[in-house]
C-alpha cells in the first residue's frame, strides 16, 4: 500500500512552487517510492555494512596539502552578480 | 515561592587550523581576500568530489581522547540539508548518528568545587561560507542583499556537544574556557574567538528544583567571547525563571543574544528549518579508525591541563598556584619545569613566574616565547633568596637585572649591590647605633611592647640602606633587648 505523505510540506522544504495538480502528482509517485524503501528495510542482513555505502571500500582521505585555488575574477565573472570580490545574491531574509 | 533549577548544554564549534580545506585543497586562513581560496568543491558546483583531510579526522581524535570520548570504530559522513545563501551546495556535510567521538567529559572548577560535564559527542564537519548582510545601516531585516565570500566554505569544523550537566551561567563560562584551553593547548585550532574559530550556542531550560524531568529548551545564539556566554545565559535563564512565575510557559525557539541591549531576542525560525532530511553522503567513504590508526594517534598527544595541574599539584603546589601555572604560557611552564630540575623549590618557582616574571612580560610588552630566563637562573634567584643571600625585595631588583641582560642572580645582586649583611660582627654596630638612638623604644620593650621591636628593625633596616638580613637583625634586637 503507497505510504501517505505531507507532500505539501515536502515541497516547501524543497523549495518548489507546486500547483495542485502537480502535488497530488508527486504524492502518489513519492508514495509509491517509499512503499518500495519499506520494503527493502524488511530485507535481512546488516544494515550497518555492506548497504551502508554503494562503494565497498573505506578510509580515502587526502594529505593536508595546500593546492591552488580559482581565479577569482574568472569565477565571478560567471555570477549573475558580484561586487568587490564577493558574489551578491538577493537579501537572505525577506524584510519583515 | 518555586525555586527553578537551570539546566545548561553547550555545543562548541571548534574551527580546525589544518592548512587546508576539509574535502578539497584550498588554503584555510583567516583575513585572505575574499573568495580567493575557493575551488569548484568548496563552491558546491556540480560534479566536483570532496576527499577527507586525514589532519582533520586525526585531529578530532585527538580533541576526544583528550575529552575522554570514545572513537568509534566506524564513522560516516551525513548531509544536512537546508537552503542558506551561505551554504553553496545546499546541504553541509556534517554527521549524524556515527560522530567519530562519543561518551567522554570534561571537569570544570567554579570556586573551588568541581563538577564533571559530560560530553555526548564530537562530530566533524565542514564550516559554512560568510555572509554580510548590507543595505539600510546594515542589518539583518532591511538588508538588500546579501555579499558571500566562501573562503571559509569547507574548513574543517568539529562540533562538541556537552550533556546538559552545567547548572549556572559560571560553570557555562568555566566550561567554554576549559575546553578552549584544551584544544588551543593539543595544538589542533587557532582557538580565536576574535576571530570566531571558536563558537558557541548554549541550551538552556529550567526546572523546579528535585523534579527530574527537563523543562523546555531555548537555543541561545550569538555569543562571541566568555563575557557574552555567561551574561547570555544568566540572562535567559532569569527570564525563563520569570516567565513561568507569572504563569506562563517557555517556547521552544531559537534566541539571539543582543550584546549592546543585554537581552536575548527571539529569532522567527523558518517553518521546517528544523526537518534537515540526514541522510549518508554517498560522495565519501565511511572511516574505520581501527586500533593502529586510534593509538598512533594518542601518542601524538601532549600533556593536558588536567594531567598537568595533578603533576605541579604532586610537586608541592596549592591547587591555586597550580592552576594559574598551568594556564601560564607554555614558555613560562618550561622555565619552571626546568627551575624545580635544578634544584629550585617548585612553590618559590611558580611564584616568581606567575607573579614578577607575568609583571616583567606586561610591563615591557614583551611576548612569553622571548623571555630571556632560563630555568637554572630561576633557581638560582630562588637560592640566593632561601639562603637570606639577598632580602625577599631586594630579590626583585636581581630579577630584573637579570631580564636586562645583566647576568646571573649572584652576579647581579653583587653588581647591584643587593647583597644582605649577613654578618653577625658587621650588624651589631648597627644595631647598638640604633638602639642607643632610641631609649625610649628599650623602655617600651622592657614594659612588655614586644611590637616595638618592628621599628627597631625598620631603623637598622634604614641603617644599613636594606642590605641587612632582617631575620638576623629581628634575632639580635631580641638578644640585646632580654639581655
Amino acid at each position: 500500500m503507497p505510504i501517505d505523505i505531507d507532500i505539501a510540506h515536502v515541497a516547501r522544504l524543497a523549495r518548489l512552487d507546486l500547483s495542485d495538480a502537480e502535488l497530488e502528482q508527486y504524492r502518489a509517485q513519492l508514495g509509491d517510492i517509499l512503499e518500495h524503501a519499506a520494503r527493502v528495510q524488511g530485507l535481512e542482513g546488516d544494515p550497518s555494512t555492506e548497504s551502508e555505502h554503494p562503494l565497498g571500500f573505506v578510509n580515502v582521505y587526502r594529505e593536508d596539502e595546500v593546492r591552488p585555488s580559482l581565479d577569482r575574477d574568472e569565477v565571478l565573472a560567471q555570477a549573475p552578480e558580484s561586487m568587490d570580490g564577493y558574489f551578491v545574491v538577493p537579501p537572505a531574509l525577506e524584510s519583515e | 515561592m518555586t525555586a527553578y533549577e537551570p539546566v545548561i548544554g553547550i555545543e562548541v564549534h571548534v574551527e580546525l587550523a589544518t592548512e587546508s580545506k576539509m574535502f578539497c585543497g584550498c588554503a584555510v586562513g583567516f583575513g585572505a581576500e575574499p573568495n580567493t581560496n575557493i575551488c569548484p568543491t568548496c563552491l558546491g558546483l556540480p560534479g566536483a568530489l570532496p576527499v577527507t583531510n586525514r589532519q582533520a579526522i586525526e585531529w578530532i581524535m585527538a580533541i576526544g581522547m583528550a575529552l575522554n570520548c570514545e572513537v568509534s570504530e566506524r564513522s560516516v559522513f551525513h548531509r544536512k540539508n537546508y537552503f542558506y545563501a551561505d551554504l553553496p551546495k545546499n546541504y553541509q556535510v556534517s554527521q549524524y548518528d556515527i560522530p567519530v567521538c562519543h561518551d567522554g567529559f570534561l571537569d570544570v572548577t567554579v570556586d573551588g568545587e568541581t563538577t564533571r560535564v559530560g560530553i555526548e559527542r564530537a562530530h566533524m564537519e565542514e564550516d559554512t561560507g560568510k555572509s554580510t548582510h548590507v543595505g539600510e545601516g546594515g542589518r539583518i531585516h532591511s538588508a538588500e542583499s546579501t555579499l558571500l565570500d566562501f573562503n571559509r566554505s569547507g574548513v574543517p569544523l568539529v562540533e562538541i556537544v556537552s550533556k546538559p550537566d552545567i547548572r549556572s551561567a559560571a560553570e557555562s563560562r568555566a566550561y567554554a574556557q576549559e575546553l578552549r584551553a584544551l584544544v588551543a593547548e593539543l595544538g589542533v585550532s587557532d582557538a580565536r574567538l576574535e576571530e570566531g574559530s571558536i563558537r558557541f550556542d548554549a541550551n538552556v531550560s529550567i526546572r523546579p528544583e528535585g523534579i527530574e524531568a527537563f523543562g523546555t529548551k531555548v537555543e541561545i545564539k550569538n555569543m562571541n567571547s566568555f563575557r557574552s556566554l555567561e551574561r547570555a545565559v544568566d540572562y535567559e535563564i532569569k527570564r525563563q525563571v520569570e516567565v513561568v512565575s507569572d504563569g506562563g510557559e517557555v517556547v521552544q525557539e531559537t534566541r539571539h543574544w543582543d550584546e549592546e541591549g543585554d537581552v536575548t531576542h527571539s529569532m522567527r525560525t523558518k517553518e521546517g528549518s528544523s526537518d534537515y532530511r540526514y541522510f549518508t553522503e554517498p560522495d565519501l567513504v565511511p572511516m574505520v579508525m581501527g586500533d593502529v590508526w586510534v593509538e598512533e594517534v594518542r601518542s601524538t598527544l601532549p600533556e593536558l591541563p588536567a594531567q598537568r595541574l595533578e603533576r605541579y599539584v604532586e610537586a608541592g603546589l596549592d591547587s591555586d598556584s597550580a592552576s594559574v601555572l598551568s594556564a601560564a604560557p607554555a614558555k613560562l611552564r618550561g622555565v619552571f619545569d626546568e627551575a624545580a630540575v635544578a634544584g629550585a623549590d617548585p612553590r618559590a618557582a611558580a611564584n616568581w613566574l606567575t607573579g614578577e616574571v607575568t609583571a616583567w612580560l606586561r610591563r615591557t610588552e614583551t611576548e612569553a616565547p622571548d623571555l630571556p630566563l632560563a630555568g637554572a637562573d630561576l633557581a638560582e634567584l630562588v637560592g640566593i633568596v632561601a639562603d637570606g643571600v639577598v632580602s625577599a625585595s631586594a630579590a626583585k631588583d636581581v630579577l630584573d637585572g637579570m631580564l636586562s641582560g645583566e647576568g646571573g642572580a649572584r652576579q647581579v645582586a653583587e653588581a647591584r649591590d643587593l647583597v644582605q649583611i649577613s654578618d653577625t660582627k658587621a650588624l651589631e654596630a648597627a644595631v647598638d647605633e640604633v638602639l642607643a638612638a632610641n631609649p625610649d623604644a628599650i623602655e617600651t620593650y622592657q614594659g612588655g611592647e614586644q611590637k616595638v621591636v618592628g621599628f627597631l628593625v625598620g631603623q637598622v633596616m634604614r641603617a644599613t640602606q636594606g642590605k641587612a638580613d632582617p631575620k638576623l637583625v629581628n634575632q639580635l634586637l631580641r638578644e640585646k633587648l632580654s639581655g
